[in-house]
């Protein structure tokens, strides 16, 4: 018997196991990918936004600032790359002042620093801005993360204290029993006192399991296209249009790790596994990317993709005890990633009311990541070749990562066991040739450790369970 | 620190040639650095024949073409460090390595030449809509698995590009018994080689649609399909002529990029035209003493013309290093690519200080019938050379002679003239 079931192994579900891990209780994550951050953690604009955006009082306004102040700590004990690089909120009509005001009010009322800047204020921060713009809002705590590396921080510390994670496993009911829970899975069921539902664009679907008060998550189609390092400083800050009701609109921002980021769009579909780009799309995100920043080097994009936002139709997270012992994280579309800790806090808070939450007095709070060889001084590498030779031969060229780095992914606690898994935590095909060289020796690396032939490393997606390879 | 007189980056065909050349001039203290764990590079992967038709008068596969410069290079003695990665090359030419074997280290040398050669342009630089399965291949990432892991990555393929790796890649599967459904080419002609469209497409009946593209990729985990349309001449998809092929693996072969990272964060200076280093006559680059060659330079249809051009670029080193500077830049001439020449290698000369006849070497930007090419200074003609046909696919090579050169004082400009 369990006491807590999650739901989902992306940022929401990975942080409310790291936060669970903290107490003497028995957890299982249950995720029906064959690794962590499969679906919308892994696909949206890696923006730790400031707070000023969510209407006052509202959930979003709460744990946005309460989780963008946790960031840069969490960043640093769980080892997870974060930047506060400040944003800004664009208007290129005279008319729009009042807008921009309005929403500096509200980051006020968010209890967030703002200032307004004239147009060449900004173009004097940010040299590369339209020279259509007239004003910016200025939000000096906004910040960039590598959202893979925040989402397998939380998993990799949770499993670290305890937590049991049951990947490529997918919950296919849930019923109701006389001490909890009976979840069901396509492998299997698993007793418990309590679910958190962290399931993401299909935490509508699990929420009717349960027999929860009906709501719909729908499909938000964001479309992004990513540039090379060369395009990287371009802008510095994280650069905003002013937001409509379907969203923050494009930004153009630097990434955590020196790229540069153009999306998304905002389309609402049915199809909840529908990521792919469109024509029309990456056209969009061309044409409305360019309003904001001038000469965008379109020809230096390495990589589209697209996310999906799981909008909730209350219009703010829903965060709650839906029926007795089963807790919604729903609706989680931005700010969600910037919430996640702080979403985290809020459902233990909600579980504290149900059960007594005794500390684990063992608790680690630090979790140490892949060493990224690059990044170390020179001396460090050395002694680091001369410990494990393996990090002495690069692999991706492009990225600068080494066999030594691909080989800790894959032995480390949740390893890699894909070849997306292998670059959400090394960046190895990340670079400008997409994998293009470092695959070949990639897969051999992945059917080498994990005991398997190289036609059955795959790409990403559900597969076989390695246990603990 | 260890210090060499040349530094050659990259043991591919480029850097193999260089260093034979350089040491075949007498330069004694030459060091070939090679990330992999053998010389060859991208050959070593490419087990087809049609190597050496120019170099050696027969027809060799990748790997043979690749070991009768590897045997040179060793019968010379001249030192190798394989499985060593240069991270740095600065301006004063200290190079950074590392290697599992000495981890990483710095080394000095009086030139450097540059010969890393060229990778794929991948599928997020073509902006194809769709989603991300597993099955989308570069054709040299195919081609490595196939030829060099023995592991054939699917059964149904259709391949975007018609670049030669491409071309060969259409043969390689339709030999391990996948079905070729199609190689779709964007433009109205094809980027590979004639005798590549005959031997590996024409010759096994797999259709080759010119002016059409992939404008869907269907399947979320694994390929399903592609649907290929066909494009105006604007290269925009025309509404209607959708058609659907069912297929596992989609093989890009869209155009190669010089991978001058090195170079850049060295300070060369590169020509947007080719993505590669701008150089001279001797193939030195905007920085005195280091020179470049091959697909890092320029991207070569015939491994022939790159050991030829890596020859040169080993020789000229030598003169930097033993007259202990480079000619002075102000005194060069332009090269200047005009109507029908996408660009010109080298994009200038130094008349004053020619060792030897200049090789132009430039491509076309479209296909060209019943035409000339036509060489002046000022307007002085310099050659002129009748063709019948001239298409992108192909490089040109025209040689001056150096006496015709030496006079030179005008800017030289090449073009393609009607007649």
């Amino acid at each position: 018997m369990y006491d807590v079931v999650i739901v989902g192994g992306g940022a929401v579900g990975c942080a409310a196991a790291a936060e669970l891990a903290k107490y003497q209780l028995k957890v299982c994550l249950v995720e029906k990918e064959s690794d962590v951050c499969e679906g919308t953690s892994k696909a949206n604009s890696a923006i730790i936004h400031a707070g000023f955006d969510a209407e006052p009082g509202t959930l979003k306004a709460k744990l946005n600032v309460r989780g963008s102040s946790m960031m840069a700590e969490l960043s640093k004990k769980l080892d997870f790359s974060y930047r506060n690089n400040g944003a800004m909120v664009l208007c290129f009509d005279e008319a729009q002042l009042g807008e921009l005001e309005k929403l500096a009010d509200r980051g006020r009322q968010n209890g967030v620093p703002v200032e307004i800047l004239t147009g060449a204020q900004a173009r004097e921060k940010e040299p590369r801005l339209s020279d259509e713009v007239v004003y910016a809002l200025y939000a000096p705590t906004s910040g960039i993360v590598c959202p893979f590396e925040m989402t397998l921080a939380f998993a990799e510390n949770a499993y670290e204290n305890g937590v049991e994670f049951r990947l490529s496993t997918e919950v296919t009911g849930i019923e109701k029993t006389a001490e909890g829970f009976t979840v069901q899975t396509d492998r299997g069921s698993l007793e418990t006192k309590a679910v958190f539902n962290c399931a993401g664009v299909y935490a509508d679907k699990l929420n009717d399991m349960a027999g929860g008060r009906h709501f719909n998550i729908i499909p938000r189609k964001g479309e992004y296209l990513l540039m090379d390092k060369d395009a990287g400083t371009v802008v510095s800050h994280t650069i905003f249009q002013l937001p409509t009701k379907m969203g923050k609109g494009i930004l153009v921002t630097p990434t955590v790790h020196g790229n540069l980021l153009v999306g998304p769009t905002a389309q609402d579909i049915d199809d909840k596994e529908n990521t792919s780009t469109t024509r029309d799309g990456l056209a969009e995100v061309r044409a409305k990317g360019s309003l904001s920043v001038k000469d965008l080097p379109f020809g230096k994009v390495i990589t589209s993709f697209t996310g999906l936002r799981a909008v909730g139709d209350t219009h703010d997270f829903i965060i709650e005890e839906s029926t007795e012992g089963f807790f919604n994280a729903a609706g989680i579309e931005s700010p969600g990633l910037s919430s996640a800790p702080a979403i985290a806090e809020m459902l233990r808070e909600l579980l504290e009311k149900r059960m007594v939450l005794t500390p684990k007095p063992d608790h680690k709070d630090t979790r140490k990541g892949v060493t990224h060889f690059a990044a170390l001084d020179r001396d460090a590498q050395n002694a680091l070749i001369k410990e494990i030779p393996e990090y002495g031969n690069i692999v991706c060229r492009c990225e600068t990562v080494t066999e030594g780095e691909i080989l800790d992914a894959i032995q480390r606690p949740l390893g890699a066991t894909t070849l997306d898994g292998v670059k959400r935590r090394t960046r190895a095909g990340m670079g400008r040739c997409q994998a293009g060289f470092c695959s070949p020796k990639t897969i051999l690396l992945l059917a080498e450790k994990l005991g398997v032939g190289i036609g059955d490393i795959r790409k990403n997606g559900r597969g076989e369970v390695h246990e603990d390879a | 620190m260890r210090e060499f007189d040349l530094v050659i980056v990259g043991g591919g065909p480029a850097g193999m040639a260089a260093a034979v050349a350089a040491r075949t001039k007498g330069l004694e203290n030459i060091l070939i650095l090679e990330r992999d764990s053998e010389l060859g590079g991208i050959l070593n992967q490419c087990i087809h024949n049609g190597f050496g038709l120019h170099t050696f008068k027969e027809e060799l596969t990748g790997p043979e073409y690749a070991e009768r410069y590897a045997e040179q290079v060793e019968a010379m003695e001249i030192p190798v460090e394989t499985d060593t990665m240069v991270l740095d090359i600065s301006k004063d030419k200290t190079v950074t390595i590392l290697s599992r074997k000495r981890g990483v280290e710095q080394i000095q040398a009086k030139a450097v030449i540059l010969a890393m050669g060229c990778r794929e342009r991948p599928r997020g630089a073509l902006n194809i809509p769709g989603y991300r399965p597993q099955g989308v291949y570069t054709a040299g990432t195919a081609q490595k698995l196939v030829n060099c892991e023995g592991y054939v990555p699917g059964k149904e393929v259709v391949i975007l590009g018609s670049g030669d790796i491409g071309l060969i890649m259409a043969r390689r599967m339709t030999l391990e018994g996948a079905k070729v459904r199609a190689v779709v080419e964007l433009m109205p002609y094809s980027s590979g080689l004639k005798r590549n469209i005959v031997q590996c497409l024409d010759d096994y009946g797999i259709p080759l649609m010119l002016s059409h593209t992939v404008v869907d990729i269907k399947g979320k985990e694994k390929l399903e399909g592609v649907t290929v349309a066909a494009v105006d001449s604007t290269n925009t998809p025309i509404e209607g002529s959708e058609e659907y092929f069912p297929c596992d693996t989609l093989l890009l072969s869209c155009g190669l990029i010089p991978e001058n990272e090195l170079s850049r964060s060295c300070g060369v200076d590169i020509d947007p035209r080719t993505n590669g280093p701008l150089v001279d006559e001797g193939l030195e680059t905007s920085i005195d003493g280091v020179f470049a060659c091959g697909n890092v330079l320029h991207v070569h249809d015939l491994v022939d013309f790159v050991s030829e051009e890596s020859a040169r670029a080993g020789e000229s080193a030598v003169d930097y290093i033993r007259r202990g500077c480079t000619p002075d830049s102000t005194a060069a001439i332009k090269v200047i690519p005009q109507n029908g020449v996408r660009y010109t290698v080298p994009s200038q000369i130094h008349t004053a200080d020619l060792l030897g006849d200049v090789h132009i070497r430039f491509r076309v930007t479209g296909v060209f019938k019943d035409c000339a090419i036509v060489i002046k200074a000022g307007d002085t003609e310099l050659v002129r050379r009748k063709n019948r046909i001239l298409v992108p696919s192909e490089m040109l090579d025209i040689i001056i002679k150096e006496e015709k050169l030496a006079a030179v004082t005008e800017d030289i400009t090449v073009a393609i003239e009607e007649v």
